[in-house]
């Protein structure tokens, strides 16, 4: 059975006064009806502009959009805006970070419910409401008939996100998106709500698409994982081959980063060093390369590409050190190796497997060491990444 | 809610007793000659003076004649009693009151129409050459003085002196009772005068809000339910953008039922304003002081009335 969403090189960028800012650099994933994708990277990653992108929401912002995205047989990015609005809030619906901004204050909750609704099927205001109510019991607010009737400032902040995907479930959407739904609420109330987006999927078939920051939100919601970085996608996998055998060193960072109940009370956090590249003068080479513990000097000339990770069906990194070497690392990094000794191992690297060509700037010999998985690929980008 | 309401009610009462203290104050005391001779008009006799000023009271303690002064007004209404023109001034008021509240409506009414559009336009097509035009025509207008758009006005359009005489001039209004016809035409000039300064006010004020309030998330939400992008601007945005307009109306209403001065003056047109210009002119303060009472009820009212309907508009506020 072929996805409900696949999106094929997608590339967005805005020109703006500083010069072209690249927000989407050629990602591609798809999503199964009833399945959950989990979008995962740090802010200015790209992760919501290639969401808002499917709807058609970066349109009117000057952006150049090109690739394909495909949901159900048609290409959303040549479709016209009246085809896309009929989408909206109907097949695809959207929810978003913060539901007290995303709410119109003036308007009471039932009202926008109704609104949903109305919008996209030919029913009386009467049937409209009854289904306003069905929605609002089905997310878990209580007694409903009062709540119906109140505007959003009146509702906790729980409550309004579940008023939101109450929303977005109106007309019963094949694929709900959600951007970063849990970072505007606390812990607990987080947990509430990822248990209802659960329980819907399952009730309702539906397929998620799940924007987050947060690692441990998407551990308990996706059935598969893309990390981005810098407007592309440097690991692809599912749940468990991301948080069992991760392949990228940014991913590693996101792991480790992770605060943990359980760890001793002096113990610092872990962050990644240094912030995301702008969009507009990104890296040479491969972005990631000044943040990375493990880089070496190839990485700086060589923009490594997607490549599947040998014996793992489905997952693929993005990263010029060779695989094997890779695993060996994390291995490393778990059992709290230091890391002089990691970058030592990440130096020396296996011989380049099967001796493939290493074409391009890419020099041979020790230098190269670790040019395993990636070189393949990354020949042909070698040379543009040398302008 | 009701609480609000009813301490602003009280408020207001305590602002207006103030405005009548300061009144009396500017009107019977201050004034350097004795209030009866002031309101006796040019050259009194002495006999009509003793009358005035037996009248007014003014050889009682001042404390007595302002409680005199303020439960007149308070129980009978009676503002004072114009020599000058031998009317009480409420009496004159009440007939004036009318082509103001004409002149004003009707303003208010033209404004609105061309304001508001222009002002969605203009947001809409930002930086088109719609919006760079629409927005220069409007500071030119805000920026001329009403006065002399109404005099340029009438040169242009007059009937009796205009070169392209195709609208009546001056001193033509008639009641709306009297020719509803003749009503209508002759305010056309002067509603056009009032109208284009505020317009152009409220056109800037609108896209600004409007701007603003399209970057919101809620326009975003808006969008993401697959609503035609015409209802997210008017349905979402502009309800959301007005808001401002409503404070700013209500004042500007508020200020207009005062009397427009300027443009009654100019179009010779019966209103308060122009009965205060020839009270003024006149020397007839009981005129002046009546009007001026008057206008200042109609401000702290329409104060009022705008803070509360600002609860009616935004759900959020809370009093």
């Amino acid at each position: 059975m072929s996805p409900l969403l696949e999106v094929e090189d997608l590339r967005v960028s805005f020109p703006t006064e500083d010069g072209v800012v690249h927000a989407v650099d050629g990602i591609s994933y798809s999503v199964d009806t009833g399945k959950s994708l989990g979008v995962v990277g740090e802010s200015g990653s790209g992760k919501s502009v290639s969401s808002l992108t499917m709807l058609g929401l970066t349109r009117s912002q000057g952006a150049r959009i090109e690739g394909r995205i495909m949901f159900d047989g048609e290409d959303l990015i040549t479709m016209p805006d009246s085809g896309l609005r009929k989408l909206r809030g109907n097949d695809i619906a959207m929810i978003f970070q913060d539901p007290l901004s995303s709410l119109h204050p003036f308007f009471k909750v039932g009202a926008q419910l109704t609104e949903a609704v109305l919008t996209h099927r030919k029913v009386s205001k009467s049937a409209a409401r009854a289904r306003a109510l069905e929605l609002l019991e089905v997310v878990g607010i209580p007694d409903p008939d009062r709540r119906v009737n109140e505007y959003p400032h009146e509702f906790s902040g729980g409550m309004r996100q579940r008023a939101m995907i109450a929303m977005a479930l109106a007309n019963e959407p094949k694929l709900l998106i959600a951007d970063e739904p849990t970072t505007a609420l606390d812990v607990t109330v987080q947990a509430q709500i990822l248990a209802l987006l659960e329980d819907l999927q399952r009730r309702l078939g539906m397929a998620i698409v799940i924007i987050t920051h947060d690692l441990g939100v998407v551990a308990e919601i996706a059935d598969s994982i893309a990390v981005m970085y810098a407007g592309r996608i440097v690991e692809r996998g599912t749940a468990d081959q991301i948080f069992h055998a991760p392949q990228h060193p940014y991913t590693w960072g996101l792991l480790m980063s992770i605060p943990r109940l359980n760890s001793p009370r002096g113990d610092e956090l872990v962050p990644i060093a240094g912030r995301p590249p702008s969009l507009i003068n990104r890296p040479s080479g491969c972005y990631f390369h000044p943040r990375c513990p493990y880089v070496q000097d190839a990485h700086r000339r060589v923009d490594p590409r997607l490549a599947p990770v040998n014996g793992d069906d489905g997952h693929t990194a993005a990263c010029l050190l060779d695989p094997g070497v890779r695993t060996r690392i994390w291995e490393g990094v778990q059992s709290g190796r230091d890391v002089a000794s990691l970058r030592r191992l990440a130096g020396s690297g296996s011989s380049a497997a099967g001796g493939s060509a290493v074409g391009g700037s890419a020099g041979g010999g020790s230098e190269a060491g670790g040019l395993g998985g990636g070189a393949s690929v990354s020949e042909a980008r070698a040379p543009e990444a040398q302008q | 809610m009701t609480t609000y309401i009813i301490r602003r009610i009280l408020w207001g009462i305590v602002l207006l007793f103030l405005v009548s203290l300061l009144t009396f104050l500017f009107f019977y005391i201050f004034p350097a000659v004795n209030p009866a001779q002031l309101r006796a008009g040019r050259n009194p006799s002495p006999a009509i003076v003793a009358y005035i000023a037996k009248e007014l009271g003014t050889n009682k303690p001042i404390y007595t004649q302002f409680y005199d002064y303020m439960k007149g007004i308070i129980l009978h209404f009676n503002f004072g009693f114009s020599y000058y023109s031998q009317a009480s001034v409420i009496g004159l008021i009440k007939n004036r009151l009318p082509a103001t509240l004409s002149l004003t409506v009707g303003a208010v009414v033209m404004w609105l129409c061309a304001g508001i559009p222009v002002g969605v336009l203009s947001a809409i097509k930002r930086r088109t050459f719609f919006d760079r035009a629409a927005m220069g025509t409007a500071l030119v207008f805000v920026s001329m003085p009403v006065y002399w758009l109404g005099l340029i006005v009438l040169y242009l359009f007059a009937a009796d002196i205009g070169k392209f005489p195709i609208l009546p001039g001056s001193s033509t209004y008639v009641g709306l009772t009297t020719d509803p016809g003749q009503w209508f035409t002759s305010l056309i000039l002067p509603w056009f005068v009032l109208a284009a300064t505020s317009a152009a006010i409220y056109s800037r004020l609108l896209r600004g809000s409007l701007l603003e309030v399209m970057g919101e998330d809620y326009i975003r939400t808006a969008r993401a339910k697959g609503l035609s992008e015409r209802r997210v601007i008017w349905k979402h945005g502009v309800r959301s953008a007005i808001t401002p307009i409503v404070t700013v109306l209500g004042l500007d209403l508020g200020t207009l039922l005062g009397g427009a001065v300027l443009v009654e003056t100019v179009f010779d047109i019966p209103g308060i304003g122009r009965l205060n210009y020839d009270a003024i002119l006149h020397s007839d303060i009981p005129i002046v002081q009546g009007t001026v009472l008057i206008a200042a009820m109609f401000i702290v009212v329409a104060n009022i009335v705008v803070d509360i309907s600002y609860a009616y508009l935004d759900p959020r506020v809370r009093y």
